[in-house]
């Protein structure tokens, strides 16, 4: 767990004094992700670094596991705290082994084992330490160094970490890619991190909280889809962008939308028994076809069933396509849109049916937050 | 194409040169007379290579010291006044130099390992201090930030990413103390400038050349040593020469 406690860096400058981060109160609960998110200038970088000393703080208090830090040696303090810079900042004279294990030989572990970590985490980063280890890191690409950066601040098992916009000079491909991997690593690890960026969607992705910054003050500290929900203020709202609802489509599973109370049909159904399930389910274009095993094999068409006669084996259409339970309504939108449909099939990890979703129920439940969230940010001014 | 044909017909050029100037001297009796001072030639080499040494290793340590010392950021205000001071000094020519330190210390090897030390001294100075300033604040705060104390910053990382620009002015600096060495002869220090000063007061170009010649081969053997601890010394990752 991180608290700081009315954190403030005033900078004396020829040109006056600059508030860089003024009065930040937070916490970072241990094994969650906390994005440091707001426009240039904003003390983001600032606030980061009075953490481990790299900037001496004007004001204020940072506790680490509840301990306050300013009784610490500096070099101890740094020592438990892995630090991602923005500029990477590779030693360029050491190898990548040499680079992974700085930490780990500063506080003196003995050879053979901070050798064994270094492959470690070559695994981790999914680097291949036999093809690796030796170079330089001039011999490697932005993004391998990128990566070799984030596993030397992770070299020594620090409980918490900070990362300074870590994946800013990667591509976005491979930056979505390296996110991924670090997402994966962070549910194995259970690191507690303060994570600089600004980039919004990279904060949705990334973050278990994001504390949003203006001018040297924390304006808002919020669980992503809350803040997308309710954003504090106008500030907010316009740095979150206009489009603020779709960004949501990524936070939201398929699996909180679905409606498991379905009608569907099976093959040995008539086209007759089709249309009633239909009506009785308020169906208006199509049913599901499944098969013995629960599995989605097709639909059939209102328009077929009402003026054919057979059964449904006979006269039924191929599924426009299937979303899993696990999956963002933002995948589902996305077919949705490309098959012109209105409804998708959800399955689980074995291909079963376990329900669909319709465009209807998502944007219900997009809606109601919004419309929950408005309530609650108007009632106190009319209350007032 | 073109490039390599010309080099290579210049390489034929200096060899023709070369072998038409040896047949010259040898026809002149110039080699005997040349080989008449070897004696002498080896005697002043050790002396010239012991001054260079002496001046050499006292400019080297201070140089590089001082080079740090002026890199500290909490010497940042005053530093680059005594660069600029430093610069002047190498504005003065080494005889005035030698000149000064003679009316001081009066004739003799003293002086002239001090006003040699004096004339190495900067460029060693500098470029230690522009290696250490050119580091990259990223590099260092990534030192500072994963825990190393000062000196383990300056040992495990400024040091080591500073050590090529470091060489490279103990690399100049070895050099041009070798070339000025022969005018420590003019203050009773001896070294090859006796045979190149005498054998230009005697109008005697067998004597002169048999200390000029050694002079510049000790120069040249002086910069090729320094490149090849360079190459050996410098981690391959910041060396130029080994990526
Ligand atoms: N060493 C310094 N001296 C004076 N002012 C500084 C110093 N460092 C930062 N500032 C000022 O403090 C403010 C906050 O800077 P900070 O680097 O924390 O911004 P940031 O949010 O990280 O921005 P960015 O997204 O551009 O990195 C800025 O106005 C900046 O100009
Ligand atoms: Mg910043």
């Amino acid at each position: 767990m991180i608290r700081l406690e009315n954190l403030t860096k005033i900078f004396e400058t020829q040109k006056g004094s600059v508030i860089a981060a003024d009065h930040i109160t937070m916490e970072v609960p241990s094994g969650e992700i906390c994005i440091l998110l707001g426009p240039s200038g904003c003390g983001k970088t600032t606030t980061l670094k009075m953490i481990n000393r790299i900037v001496p703080p004007t004001s204020g208090k940072v506790f680490i596991e509840g301990e306050d830090t300013s009784g610490m040696q500096t070099e101890d303090l740094r020592r438990n705290i892995g630090y991602v810079i923005q500029q990477i900042g590779l030693f360029p004279n050491m190898t990548i082994e040499e680079n992974i294990t700085a930490v780990p030989r500063l506080l003196g572990w003995d050879a053979k084992r901070y050798r064994e970590r270094a492959r470690e985490l070559m695994d981790v980063i999914a680097m291949d330490p036999n093809i690796y280890l030796n170079r330089y890191p001039s011999e490697l690409s932005g993004g391998q160094q990128q990566r070799i950066g984030v596993a030397r601040a992770l070299a020594a098992d620090p409980p918490v970490m900070l990362m300074d916009e870590p994946f800013g000079a990667i591509d976005p491909i491979n930056r979505a890619v390296i996110q991924d991997e670090f997402l994966k690593m962070q549910q194995a690890l259970k690191k507690t991190i303060l994570f600089v960026s600004h980039d919004i969607d990279e904060a949705i992705k990334m973050g278990d909280r994001i504390a949003i910054f203006r001018a040297g003050r924390l304006v808002q500290l919020s669980e992503p889809d809350d803040l997308l929900a309710a954003p504090k203020d106008e500030f907010v709202e316009s740095f979150l962008g206009d489009d603020r609802a779709l960004k949501r489509l990524n936070l939201v599973r398929v699996g909180d939308v679905v409606s498991s109370d379905i009608g569907t049909v099976n093959p040995g159904d008539t086209l007759a028994t089709a249309l009633k399930r239909m009506d009785e389910y308020g169906y208006q274009l199509s049913i599901l076809m499944v098969n013995e095993q629960n599995e989605p094999v097709g639909m059939v068409p209102r328009s077929v069933a009402s003026l054919t006669r057979g059964y449904c084996r006979d006269h039924f259409q191929p599924l426009p396509g299937t979303i899993h339970m696990g999956d963002s309504l933002r995948k589902a939108t996305s077919i949705m849109f490309a098959e012109d449909t209105t409804w998708l099939p959800c399955i689980d990890d074995n291909g079963k049916v376990c329900g669909q979703i319709t465009q209807r129920a998502m944007t219900r439940h997009l809606g109601a937050r919004f419309r929950a969230a408005a309530r609650t940010a108007t009632a106190p001014a009319t209350g007032a | 194409m073109l490039a390599s044909m010309l080099q290579r017909f210049g390489r034929i050029m200096v060899l023709a040169a070369v072998f038409a100037a040896g047949a010259w001297t040898y026809a002149t009796g110039f080699i005997d007379e040349f080989l008449w001072h070897w004696p002498d030639v080896q005697y002043l080499t050790m002396q010239h290579l012991w001054l260079t040494a002496m001046s050499g290793s006292l400019a080297i340590a201070v140089g590089i010291p001082l080079g740090i010392v002026l890199s500290r950021p909490s010497m940042a205000r005053v530093a680059e006044s005594i660069m600029q001071v430093l610069n002047v000094g190498t504005t003065i020519p080494t005889l005035a130099v030698l000149a000064l330190s003679m009316s001081f210390l009066g004739i003799g090897t003293t002086p002239a390992v001090f006003g040699l030390f004096v004339a190495t001294l900067l460029p060693i100075t500098r470029n230690t201090f522009a290696g250490l300033t050119g580091i990259s604040p990223a590099l260092l705060e990534a030192a500072a930030g994963i825990g190393m104390s000062p000196t383990q910053r300056l040992f495990r990382v400024e040091l080591p990413n500073a050590l090529y620009v470091i060489f490279a002015g103990i690399r100049t600096a070895l050099t041009i103390n070798v070339g000025t060495v022969p005018l420590a002869f003019l203050i009773g220090a001896g070294g090859l400038g006796e045979l190149i000063f005498t054998g230009i007061d005697l109008f005697d170009p067998a004597m002169m050349l048999a200390g000029a010649i050694p002079t510049a081969m000790l120069a040249i053997a002086v910069d090729a040593l320094i490149a090849v601890i360079a190459f050996l010394v410098v981690p391959r990752g910041v060396n130029p020469n080994r990526a």
